[in-house]
């Protein structure tokens, strides 16, 4: 179970669990801000892990960074990234190049875990064989449903699309396919009426 | 009643007799149309009225999934079986009338995967052939690996090696091959789905390894009819419809309620599908669980039983049937 309490939702919100060694011939591990302390618990479980890992980290978009303690872990691979979108082709290579056994680890925001995951059923891997565990920001990735622009770390609902400029309500409902929740225009009906913004996702 | 659509009338039309175990039957609609229309991996159940007992037996379709003229089985003789196979060797000939039923796949393909990793052992074999001819005309990566006792006992070995070449490898036990199970797994691509169907013992080894190196259950398919296994009889009260019925040495539960007038859900008859699972009301005694489908800990409360495969022992048994 997970250690973030999301609170009650619907069937399509993704749930996250608690990031257990697996027996596996590698093990590529993806973190983001406070998910290097889950991948520090995790080795910590299995230190004979280590040197079949490769550890990628990106510093948190909220300031989070431990990437001088995750250089210093003893992954047999280590790679620091500023961004998921700057290793996404390096992922996307070594799930490519792997056989069956890596183990995928996703650990910490949402748009960070669902991206990988995304990634990975690209690959061929089903969906739950990726292993999550939820740490840090509760930042959104949402997908505006009008112009199908996505807005990465989204705090607020309803927001404003970085892409069309709609007003948009964040809902649970989420897309695996896109790694995305959906955001739908607030004020169709009557434009201008739009709540004002709750920071939902600190 | 079975689930879903109504039975099939359908004259066998070729009964081949592929080698000394195993015969191949091809079965047509009465009535001259087009067969549903199936994916690779379904089965169909066969109805058979052996001297007035009725045998329903699940076979797994062989033939084409693209050619809906008919449906092929193959059917291996076991003759400390309960007589199904032998009824189907025995009394079913060309231009026979009989009835099956519409197919229902529980073994069928996951269409994501990048690759399709096949493993056979003996009459295992047959839902892979359906299913190699509908990825080979998809242009999809596969590759069986296929063991029998030894080349006699091979169904389909020469046939499938000359349509599909090095994708098809054959291990006969009598030669001492066997199928270097560890390596092969770890060598897959990422994005490999495993699909095994054979023996019991077979189907754990596959499992238990795959598991080991690492395979996530998702990407691991197997499938195994149980026939229901022959044992002591016992006495069996259906609390809805208020029968008291004894369940014979030779017979499932499944069938002595259907033998006493009263509908059962069902799809497999063979401990695999979980349609027929059926609810105590009480129980003084001991539930044999032959299935696959109930979790153990639903085996050891006694709340649950699959009437496909699964006996009882003891002073009563009240099903909410």
């Amino acid at each position: 179970m997970s250690k973030t309490d999301f609170g009650p939702s619907i069937k399509s919100r993704p749930v996250y669990g608690v990031l257990t060694p697996r027996p596996g011939s590698s093990h590529l591990i993806v973190a983001d801000g406070e998910g290097g302390a889950a991948v520090e618990a995790l080795f910590a479980q299995a230190p004979e892990m280590k040197a079949k890992a490769h550890l990628i980290y990106i510093p948190g978009a909220n300031g989070t960074d431990m990437s001088t303690a995750m250089a210093a872990l003893g992954a047999g691979q280590y790679n620091r990234a500023p961004t998921y979108a700057s290793v996404r082709s390096r992922i996307v290579k070594v799930l490519g190049d792997g056989h069956m056994g890596l183990q995928v680890y996703a650990t910490g925001t949402e748009s960070l875990m669902g991206q990988v995951q995304r990634d990975a059923m690209e690959a061929g891997l089903p969906h739950d064989a990726v292993q999550t565990e939820h740490r840090g920001s509760l930042a959104r990735r949402v997908q505006c449903v009008h112009c199908k622009g996505i807005t990465e770390n989204v705090t607020t609902d309803p927001f404003v699309c970085s892409h069309c400029g709609l007003n948009l309500f964040v809902r649970d409902h989420y897309s695996r396919r896109l790694a995305a929740f959906q955001g739908v225009n607030i004020d169709a009906e009557d434009p201008g009426e739009v709540p004002p913004a709750e920071e939902r996702f600190k | 009643m079975s689930v879903g659509a109504a039975k099939i009338p359908v004259v066998v039309t070729e009964v081949v007799e592929v080698n000394s175990l195993i015969k191949r039957f091809r079965f047509v609609r009465e009535d001259g149309g087009q067969m549903p229309g199936f994916s690779g991996g379904a089965h169909t159940v066969v109805e058979m009225d052996d001297a007035g007992t009725r045998r329903l037996n699940p076979y797994s379709l062989m033939s084409d999934p693209g050619d809906r003229s008919g449906y092929e089985i193959s059917v291996r003789r076991d003759d400390t079986g309960r007589g199904g196979s032998a009824y189907m060797h025995r009394e079913v000939r060309p231009g026979m009338k009989m009835l099956i039923s519409p197919p229902v796949n529980l073994f069928g393909l996951d269409l994501r995967a990048k690759k399709h990793l096949m493993i056979a052992g003996g009459i295992g074999i047959t839902p892979f052939l359906a299913q190699m001819a509908q990825l080979d005309a998809m242009g999809a990566r596969f590759e069986l690996h296929y063991a029998a006792r030894d080349r006699e006992l091979g169904a389909y070995m020469p046939e499938l090696s000359a349509r599909y070449g090095d994708r098809v490898h054959r291990y006969y036990d009598a030669e001492g091959q066997a199928i270097d199970l560890t390596t092969l797994l770890a060598g897959q691509p990422l994005g490999t789905h495993l699909y095994v169907c054979g023996p019991k013992g077979m189907i754990g080894w596959v499992l238990k390894t795959a598991a080991d190196l690492g395979w996530p259950a998702g990407a691991v398919h197997s499938e195994e009819f149980l026939a229901p296994p022959v044992g002591v009889p016992f006495t069996v009260e259906l609390a809805a419809s208020g029968k008291t019925i004894t369940v014979g040495a030779a017979q499932s539960l499944l069938e002595a309620i259907e033998a006493a007038g009263v509908d059962a859900p069902y799809l497999c008859r063979g401990g695999a599908c979980g349609q027929c699972e059926t609810h105590v009301i009480a129980c003084e005694g001991e539930i044999e669980h032959n299935d696959h489908w109930l979790t153990d800990d639903q085996k050891a409360g006694c709340r649950h039983i699959m009437p496909c495969v699964s006996r009882f022992k003891g002073a009563k048994l009240v099903l909410e049937r």
